[in-house]
């Protein structure tokens, strides 16, 4: 057997040199969420290729085909869409749809993992972190994975020339919040969930296609008949694009309705952060 | 004095008592066992000494702390061990240890330094580098203590360590186990098997049904419940009962169980001498002393692994 054998002047219990442990205690009350969140985008390089690729891939992929594609039979046709070229149109539309596509990835099997494959969270619960900190810090490190990948698709967005208002920028911000406003009320249902069955694929298949399909992404809301318009209303996704449109190419659109998309983003995030914290506290110390 | 002290602890799903009133000390520095069958209540006992299953009546005390409202301040002086191993597959063994120190706010120059002592004492240092798939069952559950044992922790949790590793691997282990003991750490296991408990453990209870059935030492216990060796005699299955009667007075006590039946007497070889002077003749027989086994058995009238 090999000699790993602690000698007497190297004693492995108690070494003296770590934090006390109220110290570390004290340490994860504040910090316990970003700590968790380190530990996840840690995890992430497992699969940081794929994530490179998508983020550069889709945007490029998106607007070969749809904006200069499609946009040159629209623009030709229509002479573009709410007085700018088609490209200008769809381009805030993609990158908030395709932003908002990657929370179904990563709060769906991942939880169902942390409670049931890998069991990554009641690892977590049994350190210092406490349950609702490890809901809020899935959260934070998906949420910085979708500020990263943003900036790079609005990065290709002002290669292409698909973005012509100075605030454009604000999009950083938007395409997250309406990610995160889609994907904590996810992350909330997929932590209910103890077995695995078709549920997540009936969402990617029943909710989040028709969102991609029918909330303005590809067209205006208000080119389908009105009995569908519901479908724009009740998506995140919808009302992200709309704000991206505004500060992309400065659609215009009333302030109480661009406060109003804000505030339905907003809310909807918080509230979804705020379910999962509980389902998490509850599941946790069953 | 005792870093852990429940009273009247009781937790219920729905109308299942998993733990159904129990009271125990463990002293600092002791190595405690809590045995018993599978759905005992053992881990729930476990889950709740670290705050991760909140009771549903009665007093938990962890270093005079309430790990319900101190479960961050408990769980930093505690290393849990849990039944099935939850290391992070995608990262490598060292990493492993690495991260799930940063949940305990230490800072990286102190893990760094902390993870290449561990990986030596969990004979790991040579795997630094593996994706933890590519271990064995026994490098995972190592990997697992050495992980529990990142925050240099008072008292660590062991609930079932070597269930499911073969006998080497489990040696190993419990080498391990007994070099920390030394070194001061309290340790709390939680195991179905006797020669665990009395590898392992300086004092025991033994549950069964949520409830504490016995307690002591594994000597006390064998001497409390038993006798000193036990007869272990086969007539093959059809006959087993048939010849139980005739062996009522041969020992102190029977124990008949599908496959053989058990004599529990002082002299072992004495009562086969017995046995056979009534002309019975048993297909195989076995002289050994006292086990938890038995006492289990004794107590509850089942065996520990059904």
């Amino acid at each position: 057997m090999a000699t790993g054998v602690a000698t007497d002047s190297n004693r492995l219990a108690y070494t003296g040199g770590v934090l006390a442990p109220a110290a570390q205690a004290r340490t994860a009350r504040r910090w316990g969420w970003l700590l968790y969140a380190e530990y996840r985008l840690t995890s992430m390089r497992a699969y940081l290729q794929t994530i490179v690729i998508r983020s550069i891939g889709l945007p490029l992929l998106y607007l070969a085909s749809m904006g200069l594609g499609l946009g040159a039979l629209v623009d030709s046709g229509a002479g573009g869409v709410d007085g700018v070229s088609y490209l200008v149109f769809v381009a805030p539309g993609l990158l908030v749809s395709s932003i908002v596509m990657e929370a179904t990835g990563e709060f769906t099997y991942p939880v169902m993992s942390g409670f049931k494959w890998q069991k990554h969270f009641f690892a977590a619960a049994a350190s210092p972190v406490r349950p609702g900190q490890i809901a809020v810090g899935e959260v934070v490190a998906v949420g910085l994975r979708f500020l990263i990948e943003t900036v790079v698709f609005w990065l290709a967005l002002l290669l292409f020339g698909a973005v012509t208002a100075a605030t454009s920028w604000l999009v950083i911000l938007i395409a997250p919040l309406a990610a995160l406003a889609f994907g904590a009320p996810l992350l909330a249902f997929a932590a209910t969930q103890t077995d695995e069955g078709a549920q997540f694929a009936f969402i990617q298949r029943f909710v989040v296609m028709p969102m991609f399909l029918f909330a303005g992404t590809f067209f205006p809301l208000g080119a389908m008949p009105w009995y569908l318009q519901w479908i724009g209303w009740i998506s995140p996704m919808w009302h992200g694009t709309q704000l991206a449109r505004v500060v992309c190419f400065g659609m215009p659109n009333p302030v109480w309705l661009s406060v109003l998309h804000l505030v339905v983003l907003l809310v909807t995030a918080v509230a979804g952060t705020w379910f999962a914290v509980r389902i998490f506290t509850r599941r946790l110390t069953r | 004095m005792s870093v852990i002290q429940a009273r009247s602890l009781v937790k219920s799903y729905g109308d299942l008592n998993a733990v159904d009133g129990i009271d125990f000390d463990v002293a600092a520095g002791e190595s405690f066992g809590l045995l018993g069958p599978n759905g005992a209540g053992k881990s729930t006992t476990m889950r709740m000494i670290g705050g991760t299953s909140l009771r549903t009546s009665g007093t938990l005390s962890v270093l005079g702390m309430d790990p319900e409202t101190h479960g961050p301040e408990v769980r930093a002086n505690l290393g849990v061990i849990p039944q099935q191993d939850n290391l992070d597959t995608e990262l490598r063994v060292r990493d492993n240890l690495i991260t799930y120190g940063r949940y305990f706010g230490l800072p990286r120059s102190y893990l760094q330094r902390r993870a290449d002592d561990l990986l030596e004492f969990a004979q790991l240092t040579d795997k630094a580098g593996e994706k933890v798939d590519n271990l064995s069952g026994g490098m995972k559950r190592r990997l697992t203590i050495a992980r529990g044992l990142i925050n240099e922790p008072r008292i660590l949790l062991l609930d079932e360590p070597t269930t499911g590793l073969d006998p080497q691997a489990r040696h190993i282990l419990w080498d391990r186990l007994f070099r920390l003991k030394e070194e001061g750490v309290t340790l709390v296991v939680t195991t179905h098997f006797m020669d665990e408990a009395e590898q392992l453990c300086d004092r025991l209870v033994v549950m069964d049904r949520g409830r504490i059935v016995a307690e002591g030492s594994p000597a006390q216990l064998i001497r409390q419940y038993c006798t000193r060796e036990v007869l272990e005699v086969r007539f093959g299955s059809e006959r087993n009962a048939a010849v139980v009667q005739q062996l009522g007075d041969v020992a102190e006590r029977l124990e008949v169980l599908p496959d053989r039946i058990l004599l529990y007497t002082d002299d072992g070889e004495a009562a086969l001498e017995r046995v056979t002077s009534l002309g019975l003749q048993p297909l195989t027989s076995l002289v050994r002393r006292s086990s938890l086994e038995d006492v289990f058995l004794r107590l509850t009238g089942r065996s520990l692994i059904d």
